[in-house]
C-alpha cells in the first residue's frame, strides 16, 4: 500500500520532470498515453487477472467520451462532476453487461462484446440531434491556473488520473477481491467451493474495468476536444486488446507499455510506409496489420507479453550476479509466476503475479 | 402489410447468407472448439481476390470458383500454420489469434486493394419480381442467394450422412483421442475442417458482395449476426446454424424496417443476451455436463 503510493509519487515527479522538458506537442502524447494505460490497466485486469476477455473496452470508453460531452453540452457543471458521471455511467453499463457475460466462457463473452462494441457507438447515430450526429460533441478542456500551458495541464490532470487508478487497482489486486479475481479464473468451480462468489466476482471485475474506460473515454474527449463515433470504432477495442497483450495480460506495469506503442504505432506506420514509398493505401493499413501481427506473434510466441519479457530478462540478469544458483535467502527467492518485484525502477511493480494467459487451467 | 411481407422476403435472404457464415463457424467449433472471429475477414479477402479477377475480365463462374478455392487453401493454410500450435493451449488464446487474423486481413485487403468502396456484378437480376401489379423486394439474385445455401447446406449434410469422410470428421469431433487410435488421422480432419468453412465464408462473400458497395470491413457486422445465428443454433450443429440464420435474419429485418437499421446491431446483441441467458449452450445443442 504504501509502496505504491510511493512509487506513484515518484512516477507523477518524473512526468513532472518529463512534461516540463518537451513541446506541448508531446505533452499532448504524454496524456494521451497516460489516457491509454488507464483503459488498459482495466482491461488488464480483467483478462490477465480474472479471464475474462473484452472487446467492449472501446465500447466503454464511447460512454465516458459521450457521458461527459453530453454533459457539458448541455449543463454547467463543474468538469470533476462530468468525470465522475463519466466513470459511474459506463461502470453501470458495465454492471449490466458483466451479469449476463458471467455465465459466458472466452469465445462468447468475446461474441458478445464484439457486437457491443460495433453496436453501442449507433446509437449516437440513431439519436444524432442529441449526441451531435458526424461532428460530433465539443468538449472544452479546462482552464488551467495561473500560466500554465493549457495542453500541459491537461497532460497533468490525465497522468495524475492514471496514476491515482494504477495505485488503486494495484491495491485491489493485492487485496482479498485481487485473490478472489486470480482464484476465479485459474479455477471457477474450486473458487466456488471454497466460498467466492464466483458470479459475483466476475461482474466486478468487469465493471472495474468499464469504468477505467469510462474514465479513460471522458479524458481522450477533452484530449481530442470533440467527441464523435469514428474515434471508438471496433478497431479501438481491438488495438486496446492488442496493447494489452503486448505490454503483458494482468500486468499493470504492462499497461504503460501497451499505452505507449499504441500512442506512437499509427505514426510510426505512416513514416515507415512513408520512406519505403509504399503509398497512402498501405500507410492507413499499417497499424491494422502490425497490431494484427502483435496479436498473433506476441500470444505464439511470448504469452507474457514484454512485461514478462522484462522480468525473465531481470531474472536472468540476477541469476548471472549471483553465479547462476541464487544462495539461500538472497533477494529474489522467486516463486511460480510472480514478477521479481522492483525490478523496474520508478515504475509501480505489478501488483498481480503476471501469471500468462496459457497457465489458465482449460476449463471444459 | 406490404412491407411487412418485403422485410420478411428481406429477412429470410439475409437469414440465408448468415447461415452460410454460420455454417463456417460451426465446422471450425465442432473440429477444434474455437470461434473463428476471423471467419468474415477470410471471406472478405477471396472477395477482393474475385473482384480483381473479375476487372482482368475473366468468366463470372471461373472467378466464382477461383475464389471459393482461394478461401479452401486459405482456411487450410491458416488453421496449419496459426491454429495447430495453439493446441493444448487455454481457450482465450485461439480466440486473441483469430481476432489478430481479423484486423490483419482487413489492414492486408486495404493495403493491397485500396480502402474505397468497390462495387462487384450480380449475377442475376437484382430488380424485384412483380406479380401482376405489385413489385416485391425478392430478385432473381434473392432465389440464386436461397440456392447457393440450400445446395451448400444439403452437401453438408450429405458429407456428414453419407460419406466416409464425413463418418471420421464426426469421430474426430466427438472423441478425437480414440479416432486417432482407430486410423483417422485428425490432424487432417481438423485441417480439412477449416478448409471447408472458409469456403463457406467465401461462398457468403461472394452472395454479399452484390448487395452492398463493399470495403474491407464490409463482413463485420455479417460475421457478428453470423455469430449470433450460430449461437441460437449451437454453435455445434448445421441445421442450428441454418434455423438460427433465418431467427437472426427475421428478426434483425424487422428491427430494422421498423425501428431503423442503425439498432440492428443492438438487436443481435438482445437475441444473444436472451439465449445466452436462457440456455447458454443454445437452442439445437445438447448441455454439456461440465467436467471438475
Amino acid at each position: 500500500m504504501l509502496r505504491h503510493l510511493l512509487l506513484g509519487a515518484v512516477a507523477a515527479f518524473g512526468f513532472y520532470i518529463l512534461t516540463s522538458a518537451i513541446s506541448s506537442f508531446n505533452d499532448f502524447r504524454v496524456g494521451e498515453i497516460a489516457v491509454y494505460a488507464i483503459a488498459l490497466a482495466g482491461l488488464s485486469l480483467l483478462t490477465g487477472t480474472n479471464g475474462q476477455i473484452s472487446l467492449g473496452q472501446g465500447a466503454f470508453m464511447a460512454v465516458g467520451a459521450y457521458t461527459l460531452g453530453v454533459l457539458m453540452t448541455h449543463t454547467h457543471l463543474p468538469l470533476v462532476v462530468d468525470v465522475l458521471a463519466a466513470i459511474g455511467l459506463s461502470g453501470a453499463l458495465g454492471l449490466v453487461v458483466g451479469m449476463p457475460a458471467t455465465r459466458l466462457k472466452g469465445p462468447y463473452l468475446a461474441g458478445m462484446t464484439l457486437i457491443l462494441a460495433l453496436g453501442l457507438p449507433r446509437i449516437a447515430d440513431k439519436y444524432s440531434t442529441f449526441f451531435g450526429g458526424d461532428q460530433g460533441l465539443t468538449v472544452n478542456s479546462p482552464t488551467p491556473p495561473g500560466t500554465i500551458d493549457p495542453q500541459r495541464w491537461l497532460s497533468w490532470i490525465e497522468i495524475v488520473g492514471a496514476i491515482v487508478v494504477l495505485i488503486l487497482l494495484a491495491n485491489l489486486t493485492r487485496s482479498r477481491f485481487g485473490r478472489s479475481f486470480r482464484a476465479v479464473r485459474d479455477d471457477e468451480i474450486a473458487a466456488g467451493l471454497s466460498g467466492i462468489h464466483v458470479a459475483r466476482t466476475k461482474v466486478l471485475a468487469f465493471t472495474v474495468a468499464a469504468s477505467c474506460a469510462g474514465l479513460a473515454g471522458a479524458f481522450l474527449g477533452l484530449s481530442v476536444g470533440v467527441v464523435n463515433t469514428g474515434e471508438f470504432s471496433l478497431t479501438l477495442s481491438i488495438y486496446l486488446l492488442a496493447g494489452m497483450v503486448l505490454g503483458g495480460a494482468g500486468s499493470l506495469v504492462g499497461a504503460w507499455w501497451g499505452a505507449i506503442v499504441l500512442v506512437f504505432m499509427p505514426g510510426w506506420s505512416t513514416s515507415i510506409a512513408n520512406s519505403f514509398n509504399l503509398g497512402s493505401a498501405v500507410g492507413a493499413n499499417l497499424a491494422l496489420v502490425v497490431f494484427g501481427l502483435v496479436l498473433i506473434v506476441v500470444i505464439m510466441a511470448a504469452p507474457m507479453g514484454i512485461q514478462g519479457g522484462i522480468g525473465w530478462l531481470g531474472r536472468r540478469a540476477l541469476s548471472l550476479v549471483g553465479g547462476g544458483v541464487p544462495a539461500p535467502g538472497a533477494p529474489t527467492p522467486r516463486q511460480e509466476g510472480n514478477e521479481p518485484v522492483g525490478s523496474i525502477p520508478s515504475i509501480p511493480p505489478p501488483a498481480a503475479p503476471a501469471a500468462p494467459a496459457r497457465n489458465i487451467r482449460e476449463q471444459s | 402489410m406490404s412491407l411487412f411481407i418485403n422485410l420478411t422476403l428481406n429477412g429470410i435472404t439475409n437469414g440465408m447468407i448468415f447461415a452460410a457464415v454460420a455454417l463456417g463457424l460451426v465446422f471450425i467449433w465442432r473440429a477444434t472448439h474455437i470461434v473463428n472471429f476471423s471467419q468474415g475477414s477470410m471471406a472478405m479477402f477471396t472477395t477482393y481476390i474475385a473482384v480483381t479477377l473479375l476487372d482482368r475480365h475473366i468468366n463470372y463462374w471461373l472467378v466464382f470458383a477461383a475464389a471459393l478455392v482461394a478461401g479452401l487453401v486459405m482456411g487450410g493454410v491458416i488453421e496449419v500454420v496459426l491454429i495447430r500450435p495453439l493446441r493444448g493451449k487455454h481457450a482465450l488464446n485461439p480466440v486473441i489469434v483469430t481476432l489478430g487474423l481479423f484486423i490483419l486481413l482487413e489492414g492486408l485487403a486495404g493495403s493491397i486493394f485500396g480502402v474505397g468502396n468497390r462495387s462487384f456484378p450480380p449475377a442475376f437480376s437484382q430488380a424485384g419480381l412483380t406479380f401482376g401489379h405489385s413489385t416485391i423486394a425478392f430478385s432473381h439474385f434473392d432465389l440464386f442467394i436461397l440456392a447457393a445455401v440450400v445446395i451448400l447446406m444439403l452437401g453438408t449434410l450429405v458429407l456428414f450422412r453419407a460419406t466416409n469422410m464425413g463418418l471420421r470428421m464426426r469421430a474426430a469431433a466427438f472423441a478425437p483421442e480414440v479416432a486417432r487410435l482407430l486410423g483417422v488421422r485428425v490432424g487432417r480432419i481438423l485441417t480439412l475442417g477449416w478448409a471447408l468453412a472458409a469456403v463457406a465464408g467465401s461462398l457468403a462473400g461472394l452472395l454479399v458482395a452484390p448487395t452492398v458497395s463493399f470495403s474491407p470491413n464490409f463482413m463485420d457486422l455479417i460475421l457478428v449476426y453470423a455469430f449470433t445465428a450460430a449461437v441460437v443454433g449451437g454453435l455445434d450443429s448445421p441445421v442450428g446454424a441454418l434455423v438460427g440464420g433465418l431467427v437472426t435474419g427475421l428478426s434483425l429485418s424487422y428491427v430494422g424496417g421498423y425501428l431503423g437499421s442503425s439498432l440492428e446491431p443492438l438487436g443481435a446483441l438482445a437475441i444473444l443476451m436472451v439465449v445466452l441467458s436462457a440456455r447458454p449452450e443454445g437452442i439445437f445443442s445438447r448441455p454439456a455436463p461440465r467436467r471438475v
